[in-house]
């Protein structure tokens, strides 16, 4: 920007200050909420959800079968939708190591680590689970957001990005970072990446089709689906994150919700 | 008064009733028989907490397990969260500061209304619990109330960590909140009943006609 265009540099004045206003975090049913850009965010999950209704909701729905609302034999043999969701889940796990290492939770990257083995073997390519089926290693689910978190960086505003959804400021750094630091990527070559990319975005879409009724009832459900879905990602993903609350202490939490007191 | 034994309860094709004395004449039917959690004498505990979360878990997965169409399901959820919830005070939490400038009778439809909206919206989501388990794994005492602690093994996924709330200040033991790895019932209630009620502009009567079409 040049300095000799004063109404430009107010205009991003108020503009800046109007941002500034809106920043403050609120208390609202129970949680601290950082929304500054919830016009835009609101934008966003109009086209995701108008998204989901048309494209995703009915491929998920295909995917998932009719009959499946019948209730099945826990013992039965698993569909070839719950083979696809295991080998893209299987496949997520080695940046999990990644990131279980880079916050200093070895136990965990372990874990991981032994599922991967395991399942990429004897489970045939991650298709079974036999890691937890028959050793009782279930996976530690992580990601570089939540490295950046065991690291001290703050949450930041909240953010709904396209396709991908609900988010955070550092959430979104860590997505991409994710991409950057996957060991898969590194060794395979261009096709084999694609190929276990493909995967995993089929994977993605395999749990969307399982979860199918959740998602619907929430995104074409709810009264206000956007306020809706910020309130429950950002509860579930504090959770993930051990950070209900800045010291939190279960004995002595405001944040509990005590409906006798009210 | 009507007094409704628990199998009338579930029998029933017709709305659940939950007004006072209709459930204090139900709690008679259960100390009796032995099936509602009623302690007389005893002030609530983590055994008394465990054991209430225990029971209501073993009839939930009583009806998930089954096989009936959805709509019997939904509605049988609906009679196990009256009897084991203290729907009274979620109803009332969920509205806000509206409750209490809301006329009894009118309160009393809304409660009745967002008592089978809970049952088919929580109803639908039992029905992804089938082939699962749920554990009890502990309670400790939160504030007033006792925190039961539970995990959930689903069918291809990372257990999932479910706590209860128990207070028994209602006068009975019963549940008030439930936490599913974080995500609070009670907050994202409050929340959406919260905009349906803005939506109606603040009218209590038309958001229990919504409740009613909702879930």
């Amino acid at each position: 920007m040049r300095p000799n265009s004063p109404p430009v540099m107010a205009l991003l004045l108020t503009a800046l200050v109007a941002a500034g206003c809106a920043q403050a975090p609120v208390q609202q049913d129970g949680i601290t909420i950082n929304d500054p850009y919830e016009a835009q965010n609101r934008r966003v999950h109009a086209f995701n959800k108008g998204l989901d209704a048309r494209v995703i909701g009915p491929v998920a729905n295909r995917l998932k079968g009719e009959d499946d609302d019948a209730p099945r034999d826990p013992d039965a043999p698993i569909g070839p939708l719950q083979m696809v969701i295991n080998a893209g889940r299987n496949l997520s796990l080695p940046v999990k190591v990644v990131n279980g290492l880079l916050q200093g939770k070895p136990r965990d990257a372990g874990a991981n680590l032994t599922r991967f083995a395991v399942n990429s073997t004897v489970g045939l390519g991650g298709v079974f689970d036999p890691a937890a089926d028959s050793f009782g290693v279930t996976e530690r689910d992580t990601d570089f957001g939540q490295t950046l978190a065991v690291w001290g960086v703050p949450e930041g505003a909240y953010l709904e990005l396209p396709v991908l959804g609900p988010s955070t400021q550092r959430d979104a750094v860590g997505q991409v970072v994710d991409l950057v630091i996957d060991p898969l990527y590194h060794l395979l070559d261009g096709r084999e990446a694609g190929a276990v990319f493909a995967l995993r975005v089929a994977s993605k879409a395999g749990d969307r089709a399982r979860f199918g009724d959740t998602v619907d009832g929430i995104l074409q459900g709810s009264a206000d689906s956007y306020a809706q879905t910020r309130l429950i990602w950002l509860m579930n993903r504090r959770f993930d994150l051990g950070e209900t609350g800045d010291d939190y202490d279960p004995y002595d939490d405001a944040d509990v919700i005590d409906p006798y007191s009210d | 008064m009507t007094i409704m034994t628990p199998m009338t309860m579930r029998m029933s094709s017709t709305p659940i009733r939950t007004d006072r004395r209709g459930l204090l004449g139900l709690i008679g039917c259960a100390s009796l028989t032995a099936v509602l959690p009623w302690r007389p004498a005893h002030a609530l505990d983590a055994d008394g907490a465990h054991a209430l979360i225990d029971r209501s878990l073993a009839e939930v997965y009583q009806v998930i397990n089954s096989g009936q169409p959805a709509p019997q399901m939904y509605q049988q959820f609906e009679a196990i969260f009256a009897r084991y919830a203290d729907v009274d005070v979620i109803a009332r939490s969920a509205l806000g500061p509206a409750a209490r400038q809301t006329d009894p009778a009118v309160f009393a439809d809304y409660k009745q209304a967002f008592q089978g909206y809970i049952g088919r919206k929580y109803g639908a989501r039992f029905r992804e619990f089938i082939g699962s388990r749920i554990e009890v794994t502990g309670a400790r005492q939160l504030k007033s109330f006792y925190a039961v602690t539970s995990v959930a093994y689903l069918n291809g996924r990372a257990p999932l960590e479910v706590e209860w709330h128990v207070s028994d200040r209602s006068g009975e033991d019963l549940y008030f909140n439930i936490i599913i790895e974080g995500v609070n019932m009670l907050a994202s209630e409050r929340a959406e009943i919260g905009a349906m009620l803005a939506r109606r502009q603040g009218d209590v009567v038309g958001l229990a006609a919504d409740l009613r079409q909702a879930g």
